[in-house]
């Protein structure tokens, strides 16, 4: 049978409650007659076989590239890049897509005799992985072959003698990236391409760079033209990555891109019924809410993060493309659309969206008051193509008990930026003149390298992630927030969803239309 | 006339020290040594010597430090029992005792309002020549407290022979003591004078040189007069403060901190502005930190919160009154830091010259109005609300606590003028003050329905 598109629900009298994420928890709530709910496409059916899929991208690449077996030789020096533990979300089971690619590439690579290959992590400006984090996004064979010998490395955006600078756009901006992936024969980059937002010659542009580089995309003004961020045609954000991107193959660093693509089939059998339509769960989906949304409740928050992040997605993979990065990355976006684009007529008055326990900067983490705006207004807001779901002038509903909590390991910058900076201003476009204190903090700096911290800019970058729909909106509610930490981020708190719906009429007008997104699994709206 | 007197009494000192434990501050006086009785105003000790009646009198941390049965044993020795307490006073002159009976001088006649230097240095007590410390004015390091004519006692209000504030009976206090309290000063402002003068030593003992990072612990009224005295005092290029509440962290904002955060936030706050590094992710411990670091509470944990972060070689002032506390000094000795108290007043050596304390504590209240810290007022007679109130200011939205003595207690007429109005009618702010009756205390938080959102 093949799998049910998305679907836009209206709700009438007979619609049961609708299922939102809250954190760690999760909530039914019953919205207003004539609210539209957007579910999810259902999977799409994976790739029969995976391997044979990768075998053949890298032997019939796209874009005019020739064969990955053609480009190496021995003799030469292979640098392989991969994306960080931010992708996928939630992790995906082994073997996770990194892993079967990279295993074939490195195959291809011993038989055509190289034998001077460095793994590197990208993570531009995000926290180093972790050896388990590592072990499962490469597989234990790949990690023991290369991790002893120093031969896997993670990213270092603020290690002068590791970085090279090869350049200015035509627009100023500087580019700088990793200068084992600059001077070596062949970069290889592989990717997940979760989002539409994910790859292409950001891959490189931002994951291998420096923070003097990524400053130029990474900024308030940037985010606020990016209309979508999720949409390259119109977003600023991949313009400068392109602009950078080109720039890094005229500088003549060869980039050999594998992307690849997954279906939405994101949660495992005893959370099966969070990717099932309300209206449509049997006795057991029933139980099985019951069981989770009580269970996580009953036990302490530390216990009901753990047990969240230890759930290992299923995700499997639709597609895989190799070759050329423009080429490559147009393909894979058509791959994600078709996965998880749905189209809607109209925007709403008021969007709501329930924000579950993980974003890309919290995995194995603490999703802090910071990451939680950024999860509703970078990446929830964004998640169109087209126009916004919700008007301009309009309110966003999120629903998260966004805890004035920090991980003091993976975000120390975070908390100093909520408490000195937030207090200041919650305008992207004033916290910028900040920015530069916190970019060059030297504790920053060493729990960066040293550590597994975020870049001291990060919470800056999340901020402006915001800055779209900061500017767009009328009203950002909270509902069920720690209240104190809510009014922080500039947002209202409320304790229910009805008070919410109460608060945004006062700013929209009363008897506002509603959308949901009924998110994740993602989607992706078009919205006419 | 009525009085509060503190005896010694080992047994109630141990059980007020077990209940204000448990209970919290300023709830021990319901077993502490201390009683409301009748009692006669001290005799004049001789010439330049001056009877004066209290009009208000405040609570301080080293009061409550003593009913609560916190305070040091290192004290035992240098006062006298039974005593008074209050050293915050302002009152008013009701005889003098010149030489030959005479008046001294017009401005410590009798009617005259003054302010008290509540420390007894050595020409109080009669000791000439004066120690080298009074000699220079620096009456505070006085190095003769327990001797002379008179009992031993530190302060007023901790001397059996002078008495103290907290009395309609009055206190006696020497000439040198006593600073005439301009017509424009509130008697508000004027109970503010003799702590803001303990906050101007402390600002000046703290050596800031211009452009250090600043930081203080605590905002209370010590806290809150330090920082107005910094602000004014010194040029730091950051002034920060940690203040549990947000009334005190708007306060001290008001009087010249940069940024006022809660006390958990103080050592990252301190770490950004210095650019500091920790000892580890997992300690609060700076390798850098401030220059100068001002303790106004004087607990094991906000000395050791000092300690983490000051530089090295920085200077930490003690001003909060510290007791027997544990405390690991290894930071102390690692980091070569200077650790310096700073107590009560005397003579200052500004930029501007030589300065008598008091005058630029008299100053930097008329400045910064800090009359305005003066939270509630209370009639002697109801002296446990009083004390619970001042235990529990910072909770309460409240800084300083005063006794109002221009009034008998309750229900009695003042024999001294056969009414129960002051003598001498100063204009006074009613602003925050509590009535002079039993009433339930409002707070600041406003109300909300169950369940609504505001």
């Amino acid at each position: 049978m093949s799998p049910r598109p998305g679907f836009v629900l209206e709700v009438d009298g007979s619609t049961p409650p609708t299922l939102f994420w809250h954190g760690e928890g999760l909530r039914l709530e019953r919205l207003p007659l004539g609210s539209r709910v957007l579910y999810p496409p259902e999977p799409l059916n994976p790739l029969a076989d995976p391997a044979g899929a990768i075998r053949h991208a890298l032997e019939h690449p796209l874009g005019g590239s020739e064969p990955l077996k053609v480009l190496l030789r021995p003799g030469m020096r292979l640098v392989i890049a991969f994306d960080d533990v931010s992708l996928p979300l939630p992790p995906m089971r082994r073997p996770d897509n990194r892993q079967l690619v990279l295993e074939q590439v490195l195959d291809v690579a011993a038989e055509a005799g190289v034998d001077d290959v460095v793994l590197i992590a990208a993570l531009s400006l995000h926290r180093r992985m972790t050896e388990p984090e590592l072990r499962h996004a490469l597989g234990n064979r790949i990690y023991d072959a290369f991790a002893p010998h120093g031969l896997l490395l993670q990213h270092d955006a603020e290690d002068p003698t590791n970085l090279v600078h090869l350049g200015v756009t035509d627009l100023g901006e500087d580019v700088e990236i990793n200068r084992l992936a600059a001077q070596c024969d062949l970069l290889v980059y592989v990717n997940i391409n979760l989002v539409a937002m994910d790859g292409g010659h950001k891959s490189v542009a931002t994951g291998l760079a420096s923070y003097r580089s990524v400053r130029h995309h990474h900024n308030a003004r940037t985010m606020a033209l990016s209309r979508s961020f999720m949409d390259q045609d119109h977003s600023e954000l991949h313009s400068s990555n392109w602009r950078m991107g080109r720039l890094i193959r005229e500088s003549g660093v060869k980039v050999f891109q594998i992307e690849t693509t997954l279906n939405t089939d994101t949660f495992p059998e005893q959370f099966r019924f969070l990717q099932r339509r309300e209206w449509e769960w049997t006795g057991a989906d029933r139980a099985a809410f019951l069981a989770a949304s009580k269970g996580l409740k009953s036990v302490p928050e530390r216990i009901s993060r753990s047990i969240l992040h230890g759930v290992k997605s299923p995700y499997r993979m639709t597609s895989v493309q190799a070759g050329e990065v423009e080429a490559v990355h147009a393909r894979t976006t058509e791959n994600v659309y078709a996965q998880q684009l749905i189209e809607i007529e109209g925007q709403a008055d008021v969007l709501t969206m329930g924000l579950p326990y993980v974003g890309p900067y919290n995995v194995n983490s603490i999703m802090n008051p910071i990451l939680v705006a950024c999860l509703g207004l970078g990446y929830f807001f964004n998640l169109y193509l087209g126009k916004p779901l919700v008007r301009p002038g309009g309110a966003v509903i999120m629903s998260h008990p966004t805890p004035w909590a920090f991980h003091p390991g993976h975000h120390p910058s975070y908390i100093d930026f909520f408490e000195q900076v937030l207090s200041e201003t919650t305008d992207p476009a004033e916290i910028g003149k900040y920015e530069e204190s916190f970019a060059t903090d030297p504790w920053y700096v060493h729990l960066y390298r040293t550590g597994h911290a975020y870049h001291g800019a990060h919470p800056f970058f999340m901020w402006y992630w915001c800055a779209h729909a900061l500017e767009h909106l009328g009203a950002v509610i909270v509902v069920g927030g720690d209240r104190a930490a809510v009014r922080r981020l500039g947002f209202k708190p409320a304790s229910t969803m009805a008070d919410a719906l109460e608060m945004a009429s006062d700013v929209v007008g009363p008897d506002p239309s509603v959308t949901h997104v009924h998110a994740p699994p993602l989607l992706m709206a078009q919205v006419s | 006339m009525k009085a509060l007197v503190f005896e010694r009494n080992l047994a109630r000192f141990a059980a007020s020290r077990v209940v204000s434990s448990l209970a919290g501050s300023g709830k021990g006086v319901s077993v502490a040594p201390l009683r409301l009785t009748d009692l006669e105003a001290p005799a004049l000790r001789g010439p330049g010597w001056h009877r004066v009646r209290p009009r208000l009198a405040g609570i301080c941390g080293s009061d409550l430090a003593t009913i609560d049965g916190h305070s040091s044993r290192y004290f035992e020795d240098l006062v006298s029992f039974p005593f008074v307490p209050g050293h915050e006073i302002v009152g008013v002159i009701e005889e003098s005792f010149g030489a030959n009976g005479a008046i001294t001088s017009s401005a410590l006649a009798p009617g005259a309002r003054v302010v008290i230097e509540s420390v007894i240095g050595c020409i109080p007590r009669g000791i000439d020549p004066p120690c080298s410390a009074c000699a220079q004015g620096r009456s505070g390091g006085c190095e003769r407290v327990g001797f002379g004519h008179i009992s031993p006692g530190l302060q007023i209000g901790y001397c059996a022979d002078t008495g103290g504030g907290w009395s309609n009976a009055g206190l006696v206090a020497h000439e040198t003591q006593l600073h005439a309290v301009p017509d424009e000063l509130s008697d508000e402002e004027a109970v503010m004078i003799e702590p803001t003068a303990c906050a101007v030593h402390a600002a000046i003992r703290a050596e800031v040189d211009p452009g250090d990072t600043v930081a203080v612990l605590g905002a209370g009224t010590l806290g809150l007069t330090t920082v107005a005295a910094l602000r004014s005092l010194t040029e730091p290029g950051a002034l920060f403060v940690g203040a549990k509440h947000p009334h005190q962290r708007r306060l001290a904002e008001e009087l010249g901190a940069d940024t006022a955060v809660p006390p958990a936030q103080l050592g990252r706050a301190v770490r950004r502005q210095s650019r500091s590094l920790a000892v580890s992710e997992r300690s609060h411990q700076l390798t850098g930190g401030a220059d100068v670091v001002v303790d106004c509470v004087g607990s094991a944990e906000s000395i050791t919160e000092a300690l983490s972060i000051v530089r090295p070689r920085g200077r930490l002032v003690l001003v909060g009154m510290p007791g027997n506390i544990r405390i690991d000094l290894a930071p102390l000795w690692h980091r070569e830091l200077i650790l310096t108290g700073a107590y009560a007043y005397g003579t200052e050596e500004p930029a501007d010259g030589t300065r008598r304390t008091f005058d630029l504590a008299m100053e930097l209240v008329a400045r910064c109005r800090l009359g305005r810290l003066v939270s509630a007022r209370y009639p002697l007679d109801r002296f446990e609300e009083a004390l619970a109130h001042a235990g529990a200011a910072g909770r309460r939205g409240a800084v300083k606590i005063v006794f109002d003595l221009r009034r008998a207690p309750t229900g009695r007429s003042d024999p001294s003028t056969g009414t129960t109005r002051p003598a001498v009618r100063v204009a006074s702010k009613p602003a925050l003050s509590l009535p002079h009756r039993r009433t339930r205390v409002l707070t600041t938080r406003p109300r909300t329905r169950k369940g609504a959102t505001p």
